[in-house]
């Protein structure tokens, strides 16, 4: 568990690093941004990645940019380097992303969640990642900025598959704009242990602009599930519209099925979690 | 709590919750590890591990490894020539078939992680791009792995010298009367027919294992610093493979981060980086990384019990006929072999009943996934969980409470010897139960849980009933035949010119807190301060021979012989002081502050430093024909059968009907392990043991492919649980001191991991009562669960 041999290099700002990218790609190496590191660096040490170059991000963290969080508008803009841990703290959030805050106690433990940063999850796409979920909710917008110049990638262009997403190996992701705010809302996961990745998570939100309903670990990126908002389209908000939307999402999907669970079992929790979820969003305040 | 408590006799240190003296060490991070110490020149190794399950060794190409900047050498099984490990039983062979294993495989491989090459380089991470670098060739056999694999008709064969993969294949008892039993209770009683089965475990140790060898030309000996819980069996057997005489070799053990039994077995891995280390004559390091942790450390605990029982219709057991099979993965482990799985449960399965026919066949199973050694608990947890089921099975067919018939077949008589011929000395078995059950009534659990279901929540209750047969002596390991045969220990013990005492022990502390409670020990002894009092372990060169610590064996044998040591020095010690007082012997006694005392006179007194100083410095002064030395050695041993621990624990669960997670709602455990010398330590080996097997209830399995691939490479995958899925755990202790021992402790090291599993599974039997439902295979997997509570809610409402 020692990672195969790299090379080292320190980015000074954004298009330093952009630079730095291009440069190892031109003379045929492999290099890769490394900002947290909670996965990365787990995955070199089990060698299922082996870039020949990293390039840190840690020094970027000294633009406040790069790791505010902050409301524009109706917007939440969050830096690309803003860690998990900061945004649990952050109490600028306001009623419309009090969710985002609250979904962080489900990232992990606290050392993982110190030390992991936003962008670094949503790029590596994990289907079960609370962020994913939480772009896909909330409309988020992902500025990622290449040799090209900036591009913004919208939620719903951004997740492929397994760890597949549509930030390309030359970018850098330095903002996530989340466009939608929803007070109305809630996310809530099952694992077998506390922290870990989640069997099933979901992600909700009841709100006059619409109903969202997302999944993450029933397929190989996180998903909306849009049998589901239908059913909550189509009635009265309560306990038996949620149990009904539960079981619409768990009739829709296609799990995967592994040592956690079988595609039965995702289904049934996938229906738990909606239903929970949902009665949680209504509570706060959501759509009546 | 009320009720019956019997105060051992304590002294002024023992019973007493003396702080741990290894905790400021040790929680200010400068305890020392093996992996915290560093050698000159020392390079470290790693290991080429086979891929395959099973498969014939074709090539072993290690020409690029050997390239690689920074490898200085790598070896095969052919290049190190060692001698192989084989462990042995006094059996026939109908009964027992001794396999060998190599120290690197040899001709064949027979499990996925099995070492076959060790690569040595200048850091770690140059060793795994080397162990990367080599060509092994396979020929690919199919894997034996499980039952049905391993004894279908032309099954491959693990060994080729084991036919049918059955390295031990005992029925160790066949009483009169099994079948007219049977027959009777299907008349008039119950037959209760249940197949159990645990998954695979590893013991998990927090530290890895590890070891750094090195040759010393001025001791002319081979030094090995290790984590071992038996440093003089690594001793031995390193000696044996690398062809040396054994003063040769010294094998020493710093601070240990855990052993569970992992660690009470000699590794392969130990012996191949001493003999390069021989080779190269550089220090050689090898730290185990979690990933070789948990494919190829030794695992444990995957069994299968097929119990029948029979009842008469009082609820009073009448027989049991068991079958069982432990799977004991590829290779026999050293000393204790294969057999001690099997061995154990045949041996103790009875437990705590009153069983008056029994009849028990143990077959230990080989197949191509990573060895066992013995965990925590040995069998105990799988066959307590076994009888546990019975026992609820049995009052559930009979409409009794399940505390009621245990009352009905607890042993409550003492001495008691078994249909197993094992005689149980006192303990309080039906006083724990009646505390814990007094326990969850005080509470209000049994009110909760019998109004569960009507407010729809599914909460169950589970109880388990066990004793622990501790302190096994050379008498009571004899019984299962082992060639090398574990039993007594010695203690060392000097006093210097200050009058403070240093105590070697053959015990090995790995988390247990000898530090503290031998200290103890001693200090009532010898009346001084425990803080004068300092214990050595760890070091083959200090005592003649030890046997380390495994088997609860510490605090009951360790224990003793350091406190037969103490009283001999004591002994020495009054004598020089009495000739110094100029008086008789027995007018002269311990004073209690660290020095000796004139009975008639207690004015007249002399401290320890006092007599120190004419023992050592002025021995001119010492009574004609007395030795001017303040030591005493002593071996202690436990006659007989042993002395058995005992307890109950009581569990209350609750069903998450949304995800089938379980809860533990309340965990009680109330337990007797005779004189308790430190309850703070003995409180934190029952939680400690207790989430152990909660761990085995409801997380931790490494499954195997049927190629033979493991599941669990990292804790991704191997759900250890955290402080966050164990609960609050209550102990409380009753004391019925053990005669057999110098000071009245029975052991309590495995206790909490025994009892846990089958109390957890009763309460999650009981919470789905109403499912028709049983689940006897742990872990439970939440779904599992969830499928039952789902099925039943289906049904009832189809029936409305």
């Amino acid at each position: 568990m020692k990672p195969a041999a790299f090379s080292y290099h320190r980015a000074h700002d954004v298009p330093d690093a952009i630079g730095l990218l291009s440069e190892f790609a031109d003379a045929g190496e492999d290099p890769k941004l490394i900002a947290g590191g909670q996965s990365l660096v787990p995955m070199m040490n089990f060698r299922l990645a082996r870039p020949t170059a990293l390039i840190d991000l840690g020094t970027l963290r000294r633009d406040p940019g790069m790791r505010s969080i902050r409301r524009d508008g109706a917007e939440l803009v969050i830096g690309g380097l803003a860690t998990h841990r900061e945004v649990e703290l952050a109490r600028c959030l306001g009623p419309e992303f009090e969710v985002v805050s609250q979904a962080m106690r489900w990232v992990g433990h606290l050392p993982i969640r110190s030390r992991g940063t936003v962008a670094g999850s949503i790029v590596h796409g994990d289907a079960t990642a609370e962020w994913c979920l939480l772009a896909l909710l909330l409309d988020a917008v992902i500025v990622a900025e290449g040799p090209g110049g900036r591009r913004q990638i919208p939620a719903g262009e951004m997740f492929h598959g397994y760890y597949a997403t549509a930030v390309e190996s030359d970018e850098v992701v330095t903002q996530v704009r989340f466009t939608r705010g929803a007070s109305g809302a809630a996310l809530t996961e099952f694992a077998r242990r506390h922290g870990d990745f989640a069997t099933v998570d979901a992600a909700v939100s009841l709100d006059a602009d619409g109903n969202r309903v997302v999944l993450g670990g029933v397929a190989p990126a996180p998903i909306r599930v849009p049998e589901a908002e239908a059913v909550l389209a189509g009635g009265p908000a309560g306990p038996e519209l949620f149990a009904e939307c539960g079981a619409a999402a768990a009739e829709a999907i296609d799990p995967p099925e592994d040592a956690a669970g079988s595609a039965a079992y995702r289904r049934r929790l996938a229906r738990t979690l909606i239903t929970e979820a949902l009665q949680q969003a209504w509570e706060k305040g959501g759509r009546r | 709590m009320t009720g019956p408590r019997v105060d051992g006799p304590r002294g002024r240190w023992v019973g007493a919750s003396v702080p741990r003296r290894e905790d400021p060490r040790l929680l200010t991070g400068r305890g020392r590890f093996v992996d915290d110490i560093r050698m000159h020149g020392m390079l470290h190794a790693g290991f080429v591990r086979a891929t395959v399950a099973h498969g014939r060794l074709v090539g072993v190409d290690l020409s690029a490894v050997r390239e690689i900047g920074g490898v200085v050498a790598a070896y095969t099984a052919d290049d190190l020539d060692l001698g192989d490990i084989v462990a042995l039983l006094d059996r026939p062979p109908e009964e027992f078939v001794p396999t060998a294993m190599p120290v690197l495989a040899r001709d064949k491989v027979r499990f996925v992680g099995e070492p076959v090459a060790i690569v040595i380089g200048c850091d770690p991470y140059v060793v795994e791009d080397g162990v990367e670098a080599a060509v092994v060739d396979y020929e690919p056999l199919d894997a034996v792995v499980s039952e049905e694999t391993a004894f279908a008709q032309q099954a491959p064969l693990v060994h080729e010298e084991a036919p049918g993969n059955v390295l031990l294949d005992v029925s160790m008892f066949d009483t009169p009367g099994v079948d007219e039993a049977f027959r009777a209770a299907a008349g008039d009683g119950c037959v209760i027919d249940l197949v159990s089965r645990s998954g695979r475990q590893n013991a998990l140790p927090l530290e890895t294992r590890g070891v750094i060898a090195s040759w010393d030309d001025r001791d002319d000996q081979l030094l090995v610093q290790t984590c071992s819980q038996v440093p003089h069996q690594v001793r031995t057997l390193l000696a044996r493979s690398l062809g040396m005489q054994e003063r040769s070799v010294r094998v020493t053990v710093p601070d240990m981060g855990g052993g569970f039994g992992q660690k009470c077995v000699v590794g392969r891995e130990e012996i191949a980086v001493a003999a390069a280390a021989r080779r190269l004559d550089r220090p050689v390091k090898w730290i185990e990384d979690r990933r070789e942790a948990l494919t190829a450390a030794f695992l444990a605990r995957e069994q299968r019990y097929r119990t029948r029982a029979a009842f008469d219709a009082e609820g009073r057991i009448t027989a049991v006929d068991a079958d069982i099979v432990c799977d004991m993965g590829a290779y026999s482990c050293y000393p204790f072999t294969a057999g001690i799985e099997p061995l154990m449960a045949s041996a103790e399965m009875p437990g705590v009943y009153k069983v008056p026919a029994y009849r028990v066949r143990a077959r230990a199973m080989t197949t191509n996934k990573a060895p066992t050694a013995p965990y925590r608990g040995v069998s105990r947890p799988q066959y307590v969980m076994a009888m546990e089921r019975v026992m609820d099975r049995a009052a559930r067919e009979l409409g009794l409470d399940p505390v009621e018939i245990r009352r009905r077949n607890l042993i409550t008589e003492f001495p008691y010897t078994g249909i197993n011929n094992v005689t149980y000395d006192p303990g309080t078995y039906r006083e724990t139960l009646d505390l814990a059950e007094g326990v969850l009534r005080d509470e209000g659990w049994c009110h909760l849980r019998d109004g569960a279901t009507e407010q729809g929540r599914h909460i169950g209750i589970g109880y388990s009933c066990f004793s622990e047969r501790t302190g096994y002596g050379s008498e009571a390991f004899a019984k299962r035949k082992m060639q090398v045969v574990p039993g007594f220990d010695i203690s060392e013990i000097r006093m210097d010119t200050s009058g403070s005492v240093v105590v070697t022990s053959g015990t090995m502390n790995h988390g247990q807190s000898h530090e503290t409670t031998l200290a103890q020990i001693v200090a009532d002894r010898l009346g001084l301060d425990p803080g004068k009092v300092k214990l050595r372990q760890g070091d083959t060169e200090r005592i003649a021979y030890g046997w380390g610590t495994f088997a609860s064996r510490s605090a009951t044998i360790g224990g003793s012989a350091v406190s037969v040591a103490a009283d001999r020095l004591a002994e020495v010690v009054r004598t020089i002081g009495a000739y110094l007082l100029e008086t008789r012997p027995d007018n002269v006694r311990l004073d209690g502050a660290g020095g000796v005392e004139q009975v008639d006179d207690p004015a007249r007194r002399l401290s320890f430093e006092d007599i120190a100083d004419v023992a050592y410095l002025r021995s001119h002064l010492l009574p004609k024909g007395s030795e001017p030395a303040l030591s005493a050695t002593a071996s202690f041993d436990v006659a007989g059968d042993g002395t058995f621990s005992n307890a109950t624990h009581a569990v209350v669960v609750e069903a998450d009907p949304g995800t089938g997670r379980i809860r533990i709602l309340r965990y009680a455990c109330v337990e007797d392990c005779g004189v308790v010398i430190n309850p703070k330590v003995v409180d934190g080996q029952c939680r400690g043991g207790i989430a152990q097997g909660i761990a085995g209830a409801l997380f931790e399995e490494i499954t195997y492919a049927e190629n033979g691939e493991p599941s669990a490479a990292s804790f991704i995958d191997y759900l250890v649980p955290t402080a966050a899925e164990i609960p609050d755990i209550s102990v409380e202790h009753l004391e019925t001191p053990s005669t057999l021992t110098e000071n009245g402790a029975k052991g309590v090291g495995e206790g909490g991991t025994i009892g846990a599993p089958a109390a957890v599974l009763n309460a999650i039997n009981d919470a789905l009562r109403h499912t028709g439902v049983s689940l006897e295979s742990t872990p439970v997997h939440p779904q599992s669960v969830l499928a039952a509570l789902d099925s039943a809610a289906q049904e009832a409402s189809n029936a409305s």
